[in-house]
């Protein structure tokens, strides 16, 4: 729709291997760039916590802990609107909606709690979710950054 | 990182830094070591020291829970800071494991006031 015709103020892509040591590079990144903004700590913590959470799955579901790239894509709008691209072409997922239901887990072995996908949506205003089996997966999160000042 | 000590029972894991998938597998490790060496009756996870938790730190305390529970002990979260009470609320990680604000009452009484104060000499060395 006229999604694409709204231009983004700013915005950066950085693009890293499928290693665990770069979730923490991708928190690092995205509030780096997003330091123009001026977000307060609670949106910050927020915001890295999503992004920890759809990276991690691109890393361990996607790529299921082989090699692979891991893309994600910053964009920043007016009114202190945000968008945060996470990109992986792994595995992909069957059935998003069964995916996305709180604490269900493709990996309870791995004592992971299946809450991935419901703490990006608690702390973003709105999370996408595309994905076909076999080409990989993108999540698309959403919110907007009140910054310190305007609080 | 994670310090560990095992007093009367009761094992105290102090975390610090950053808590998620890729630091959760060594905090879990340790952890699991410590308690399988020493069998205490109860875990604190202490998290006054974690920067960042993800849902790898839910799992984290989860596998606790099971651990500690298959062998009649209870699992207890201490001191986390407000941002990362929002990620334990969400996942309603009070049903497994009370969460406390303090380590009072958690320690064996004797070692309560030593103790008390490494793990506060420790906790301000690692920030
Ligand atoms: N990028 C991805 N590629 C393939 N499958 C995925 C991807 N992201 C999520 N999934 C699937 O969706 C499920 C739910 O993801 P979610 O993040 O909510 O939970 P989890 O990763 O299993 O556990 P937790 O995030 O609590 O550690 C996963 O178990 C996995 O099957
Ligand atoms: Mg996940």
């Amino acid at each position: 729709m006229s999604r694409q015709a709204v231009r983004p103020i700013n915005e950066m892509s950085v693009s890293f291997p499928a290693l665990s040591e770069n979730e923490r590079f991708a928190r690092l990144a995205v509030s780096g760039f997003l330091s123009q903004l001026d977000p307060n700590i609670a949106e910050l913590s927020d915001i890295k916590t999503a992004v920890s959470e759809a990276v991690t799955n691109a890393i361990v579901h996607g790529y299921r802990e082989t090699k692979g790239e891991v893309s994600m894509q910053v964009r920043i709008f007016g009114g202190g609107r945000i968008t945060i691209k996470i990109q992986d072409k792994g595995c992909g997922m069957e059935d998003i909606e069964k995916a996305m239901t709180p604490l269900y887990t493709s990996s309870p072995e791995e004592e992971r709690a299946g809450l991935g996908f419901t703490i990006m949506a608690t702390f973003m205003e709105r999370v996408r979710v595309k994905s076909r089996p076999g080409k990989g997966t993108t999540v698309l999160l959403e919110r907007t950054v009140q910054g310190k000042q305007r609080l | 990182m994670t310090e560990l000590k095992t007093v009367q029972g009761v094992t105290v894991a102090l975390l610090s830094g950053e808590l998620d998938h890729h630091t959760a597998r060594l905090m879990r490790c340790e952890i699991d070591r410590e308690i399988t060496e020493k069998r205490p009756r109860r875990l604190v996870i202490d998290f006054s020291g974690v920067t960042f938790m993800d849902s790898s730190g839910i799992g984290l305390i989860m596998g606790r829970y099971k651990l500690m529970n298959e062998r009649g002990g209870s699992v207890t979260v201490a001191r986390p800071p407000v941002y990362i009470k929002k990620v334990l609320r969400l996942a309603g990680v009070d049903r497994l494991a009370p969460i406390s604000d303090t380590l009072d009452d958690l320690l064996p009484a004797e070692d309560y006031a030593k103790e008390a104060e490494r793990i506060e000499q420790t906790s301000g060395q690692t920030n």
